[in-house]
């Protein structure tokens, strides 16, 4: 333990350093920036530090709509959340039991990871086009966005359920539990810190996804949309100020999900359980 | 749906289920179980990749898009020369992106996994790398103005050391920032899979190579890397397929100034052209498509997950 570290320890994490700024530096500019006096512009220096950016984030006809933007990213978001982590489950179950088609099944998963985004974005649309639905961020917006979630969800499962111990459900079953007890109190706890870990993909994919939904939104934006649009007409750091909050937004979701997986192990480790042990 | 071999691929997901439930018929529970997976994928991946193979033979009119078969939209596509380019400009991103990412993903996937001792530590720094990711890309990108424009920070750091003369013009809006938007937002698909098949080496391993003499570089060239293969494929695949799909990261930190595939796509899409833009999603597909089922031959993905 107390080896002495070799040169290179210092070389690379000196590198590891820099790639941590290069990862959060900008980020931390604008959130600097934001705070530009009234009269500053999109860069150094500042003129004057002031909340005139944030305020701004209030006024309609200064940024538009991106209040119910917001509302309808945190709703979208929470569905797609919810789905994912329901149909990842289901469908982890599903591949532990080999019906037939699953490999097919598997390369379809890959391919929806794959696919470019705009090729979703754009069949959806056509499709509902054809059809003469209306395209709104609920609908056709809402199944876009599952084939970016669903993938990272199903490989979580598989990679929870490639190292889940048997022998628990085996147990289980031996002491007469039937295969809805076995899920519920069983399978279902052992796995719960991984499902947190879904739901957190879940719900900042789709808060943050742009391209799926680009063309399958309908005429109600979602955050990202509208941030998409902002890029190219607004020109002062009002825009840097909604970077700043949707990004501490997102740092505060992760937080929430952080502090949930450690207080659900925590309180594991209080009640002596030791379900769950086996996996590594 | 066709029958694709019931016990596919590696099978590491232990035996068949011997007994006990809805007894003798696994097949069924599991579609039941699978469906509404499967319905998802058919009604928004598998439908919207018919509907684009289908209206990439249509027609179109200043209006509307008018069904029909025929090999216009492709014959323009393959007849202009603005095709080639953009795809080889494709091809550009994705092979500097891949190489820089690449290299820059190994080692830090390689200091977390080996140099940092405790397991803590490697799960906290691996959490900052991560972070970044649940966060917005289109403000990630944003962020960069500040840094690499005219009057931004790394000009007038240049300017104050006296490096250059004047501003540099080619740090926004230029290639240069388009790759490093690609290399900011996607490092972390390549170091997370690397990093993951390098917890997996077993460290035994590791101290045979040097018993056996082998200094650091060669444990590193003839041990590690050999064993990271499946990682840095998986990783691969991620940045490789991002960026050959991408079309925002282009638009904004090109200030619409180069091109790529997407960007074809989406002026078409723009302009109503849907028949034409779903011809290049075709071709844009396949070529996805033939990229990643080269890389599928050196690695098993359910093996490795």
């Amino acid at each position: 333990m107390h080896e002495k570290r070799p040169k290179s320890f210092y070389v690379l994490a000196g590198i590891f350093g820099l790639f941590l700024l290069f990862l959060y530096g900008p980020t931390i500019t604008i959130g600097i920036l934001s705070f530009q006096g009234p009269s500053g512009g999109l860069t150094f220096p500042m003129r004057g530090t002031s909340i005139h950016w944030f305020a701004d984030l209030f006024e309609q006809q200064a940024v538009g709509d991106i209040w119910g933007s917001f509302w309808r990213s945190i709703t979208l978001g929470l569905m797609v959340m919810v789905t994912t982590v329901v149909v990842s489950v289901m469908g982890g179950l599903a591949f532990r039991k080999h019906f037939p088609g699953s490999g097919l099944v598997f390369y379809l998963i890959i391919t929806s990871l794959v696919i470019p985004s705009i090729l979703i974005s754009l069949g959806v649309g056509l499709i509902f086009n054809q059809l003469g639905l209306p395209v709104h961020w609920a609908t056709s917006g809402f199944g876009s966005q599952l084939t970016w979630t669903l993938p990272f969800g199903l490989l979580i499962m598989f990679a929870v359920f490639n190292r889940f111990d048997k022998s628990y459900e085996e147990a289980a079953r031996d002491q007469g539990a039937s295969a809805w007890q076995t899920l519920r109190y069983v399978v279902l706890p052992i796995i719960a810190p991984s499902l947190i870990g879904v739901a957190l993909f879940g719900f900042t994919l789709s808060y943050d996804e742009f391209a799926r939904t680009l063309l399958t939104s309908g005429s109600y934006n979602t955050l990202p949309l509208e941030i998409y649009g902002m890029t190219t007409n607004v020109t002062t750091p009002v825009i840097y100020a909604l970077g700043t909050l949707t990004t501490l937004f997102s740092l505060l979701i992760i937080a929430v999900f952080l502090v949930t997986v450690l207080v659900l192990g925590r309180r594991k480790a209080k009640t002596g359980s030791d379900a769950g042990q086996g996996l590594v | 749906m066709t029958i694709a071999g019931t016990k596919s691929g590696a099978g590491s997901v232990g035996p068949l289920r011997k007994s006990s439930g809805i007894k003798g018929r696994p097949g069924l529970v599991g579609w039941l179980m699978a469906s509404p997976l499967v319905l998802v994928l058919v009604l928004f991946l598998v439908m919207p990749i018919i509907m684009i193979g289908t209206v990439s033979f249509w027609r179109a009119t200043e209006f509307s898009i008018i069904p029909a078969f025929d090999f216009e939209n492709y014959s323009f596509l393959f007849g202009s020369p603005v095709t080639y380019s953009v795809f080889l400009n494709t091809l550009k991103y994705a092979l500097i992106t891949w190489a820089v990412t690449l290299t820059l993903g190994y080692t830090v996937a390689y200091f977390l996994a080996f140099h940092v001792r405790s397991l803590t530590w490697q799960i906290v720094l691996f959490l900052l790398c991560t972070i970044p990711f649940w966060t917005s890309n289109i403000i990630r990108m944003i962020s960069w103005i500040p840094f690499l424009g005219r009057n931004g920070i790394a000009n007038s750091a240049l300017l104050s050391w006296g490096v250059i003369d004047e501003p540099l013009d080619w740090l926004l809006f230029s290639d240069f920032s388009v790759i490093l938007a690609f290399v900011h937002l996607y490092t972390l698909f390549m170091v997370v899979p690397i990093f993951n098949t390098m917890m997996r080496i077993d460290k035994s391993l590791i101290e045979a190579a040097r018993d056996g003499g082998a200094n650091g570089l060669q444990i590193l060239w003839n041990v590690i890397i050999p064993l990271t293969k499946p990682g840095i494929m998986i990783g691969t695949i991620f940045v490789v397929t991002l960026v050959m799909g991408d079309f925002v990261t282009v638009r904004i930190m090109s200030g619409s100034q180069s091109a790529n595939v997407g960007r074809l796509i989406s002026n078409d899409i723009a302009l109503l052209q849907y028949p034409s833009a779903a011809a290049t999603a075709v071709v844009l597909l396949c070529s996805v498509l033939i990229v990643i089922g080269i890389f599928l031959r050196f690695v098993d993905i359910r093996k490795e997950l």
